[in-house]
């Protein structure tokens, strides 16, 4: 059987419920592939064992682009393309770049942010985002497991897990 | 919700020992001796030269005692307002994850009677060593060193009587700074420990009520004290900024220092309550205002160097290009903005207390450098420097500011106990 392509879900309707069942079902050996909220839970993370984003690394990282393009940039500018005299100064007067460098910084830092947060999270334009249950931008919860990786267990044993931890509805989804 | 704050001992106090005491006393002492040998070597040496200097007068070994003196007035006065200031802040804006650190800030403000005595002497005694426009020549229309920038100016130190003779403005407005914020300071400290025998919510109220008029009064007053204590001294230049550019400077040394002693009682296992939630966002306060005082000093700066008016640029010119003095510039905005800046930055740096003890370190020291940079230029000239004197005074200073707040950190309780959000502290969790 092939990975990411069978699950099945649990669905839930409390959150507190969820944060009860995450702990129950990872407990008996089943692996969680993602839990599916319509907000924030308030320490589904930890449940999860999820470990901390490395999103501010990507952050910092594409600041550091940002610094060094806007640098780049205007030194070339400035001293080498087109040389200018502007207010008496240097042709390549550092405190007039900071500006900009500043600007430019926030800015690649925020873009690629966003940018990786988006691939990362499957809600890049390209290709199809998987919707496992329309419900969860709604009032439901859902916790996909996926069958592959658990495949010592059967499907019938995680979706008893599943009834054991809670929740309301069991269901499978697959996709192409 | 079942209270579990009962579990701590609330009526905890730091309690001073006499070790801790020794050691702050001998570094007072050290202190002490580096300034005496700094102030025998100035008198024996004198200053670089001996030659008369370009308003005719001869350089003497106690006008940088005096800018050494005035200095640290400014600074540590600042650090102590800063205290009472983030108190007020705290009620002001009703927060809750503060409360069980609240007495530290609070404590600061047991300098503010001392450093409103040192400075009011030490304007008496040094006035003319320190301020250009002390000197009534400067006034007088018949005078050869008749100065009519400063005469337009005078009205502001001399209002109401004759210009160079008392500066009964200025004196007027730096006893009544002091007066009030020591009257603000006096009136939260005594409600705050009433709340601690009395209770109920009421207290509270009547702090954020209290803090609010404070926090106003602070905002006028800060600027004009930071016009009239700092920007004063180069009486020609002026900048729209200079108010909040010393603000900025205090805030971030008083929110390092206030970090500094809450992770010190930490190790000495005082604060139980205080965990890693709030050691992060002092640590996040101490980021972000280092980048906010770069900010302001950036701003100031490009400013003028790209308008590049004379009467502006002299400023910078008097720093940048003297040998004395240019290098500070570059100590300055590395201590105060890359250094922290690149070691606070992550999540882990401001939540470890061993990061944030060496940052608040380097930050107090690099505020004082930006106050040594903004008084001794303008008193001394090529004269200055950092040396011995510099070095000395900052330790007496420094050692005596401790031994006042931790003095009076040991005479009351730590935690506010019956403070009405002392719960929510407690949860407090990012």
């Amino acid at each position: 059987m092939e990975r990411d392509k069978n699950f099945v879900l649990g669905v839930y309707d409390d959150e507190d419920v969820l944060l009860d069942a995450v702990s129950k079902v990872r407990e008996s050996g089943v692996k969680i592939h993602e839990v599916y909220s319509p907000f924030p839970v308030h320490g589904l993370d930890e449940a999860l064992g999820y470990k901390r984003s490395r999103l501010p690394i990507a952050a910092f990282l594409f600041g550091l682009l940002g610094t060094s393009l806007a640098l780049t940039m205007q030194f070339y500018m400035m001293r080498f393309d087109w040389p200018m005299i502007i207010g008496g100064k240097d042709y390549a007067a550092f405190p007039d770049f900071i500006p900009v460098t500043f600007e430019l910084t926030v800015l690649l830092a925020a873009f690629g942010m966003v940018g990786v947060f988006m691939v990362s999270s499957n809600l890049k334009p390209w290709g199809q985002p998987r919707i496992f249950d329309l419900r969860i931008t709604d009032d439901k919860h859902v916790m996909a497991i996926d069958l592959a990786a658990n495949a010592s267990l059967g499907e019938d044993k995680i979706a008893e897990v599943l009834k054991n931890s809670g929740a309301t509805e069991v269901n499978k989804k697959s996709f192409e | 919700m079942a209270h579990s704050t009962t579990n701590y001992n609330l009526d905890q106090k730091f309690e001073f020992t006499a070790t801790l005491k020794k050691s702050i006393m001998t570094v007072l002492v050290i202190g002490a001796v580096i300034l005496a040998v700094g102030i025998i070597t100035a008198m024996v040496g004198g200053g670089h030269d001996h030659a008369e200097e370009a308003g005719g007068h001869a350089f003497h070994w106690y006008q940088r005692l005096f800018a050494n003196l005035w200095i640290n007035n400014v600074y540590f006065t600042g650090i102590a307002i800063i205290g009472v200031f983030f108190f007020a802040l705290q009620y002001a804006a009703q927060a809750g994850w503060s409360t069980a650190i609240l007495r530290i800030p609070l404590s600061f403000g047991n300098w503010l009677p001392i450093a409103a005595g040192l400075m009011i002497l030490t304007f008496f005694i040094a006035n003319h060593d320190l301020f250009h426009w002390t000197h009534s020549y400067l006034f007088d229309k018949n005078s050869p060193e008749y100065d009519k920038i400063i005469d337009g100016k005078g009205g502001f130190f001399y209002w109401p009587m004759e210009k160079g003779t008392f500066p009964i403005f200025f004196i007027l407005r730096m006893f009544l700074f002091f007066g009030f914020w020591v009257f603000f300071f006096n009136k939260l400290k005594s409600l705050a420990f009433e709340e601690d025998i009395k209770g109920g919510t009421g207290y509270w109220r009547k702090l954020r009520t209290w803090s609010a008029l404070f926090i106003v009064f602070f905002a006028v007053s800060s600027s004009v004290a930071a016009w009239d204590w700092v920007m004063s001294i180069d009486t020609h230049w002026f900048s729209t900024m200079f108010g909040w550019y010393v603000f900025a400077s205090w805030f971030v040394a008083g929110l390092s220092a206030i970090t500094l002693i809450v992770v010190f009682l930490k190790d000495k296992g005082y604060l139980e309550m205080v965990n890693q939630n709030h050691i992060h966002d002092l640590g996040k306060f101490v980021f972000a205002f280092s980048v906010f005082w770069t900010y302001i000093w950036f701003s100031q700066f490009l400013l003028i160097y790209y308008a590049n008016i004379p009467e502006e640029s002299v400023y910078f010119v008097e720093r940048l290009q003297s040998d004395v003095y240019s290098p500070f510039i570059f100590v300055n905005l590395v201590l105060n903005f890359f250094l922290p800046f690149l070691v606070l930055m992550t999540r882990d740096a401001k939540r470890h207390a061993i990061f944030l003890k060496v940052v608040c370190s380097i930050i107090i020291l690099g505020h004082w450098f930006d106050f040594f940079l903004m008084v001794q230029p303008g008193t001394l000239g090529h004269n200055g420097g950092f040396g011995l004197m510099e070095i000395g005074m900052l330790l007496v200073y420094g050692a005596a500011f401790t031994l006042v707040a931790l003095g009076a950190l040991a005479k009351k309780p730590l935690i506010a106990k019956n403070h009405p959000m002392l719960e929510e502290s407690y949860h407090h969790h990012i």
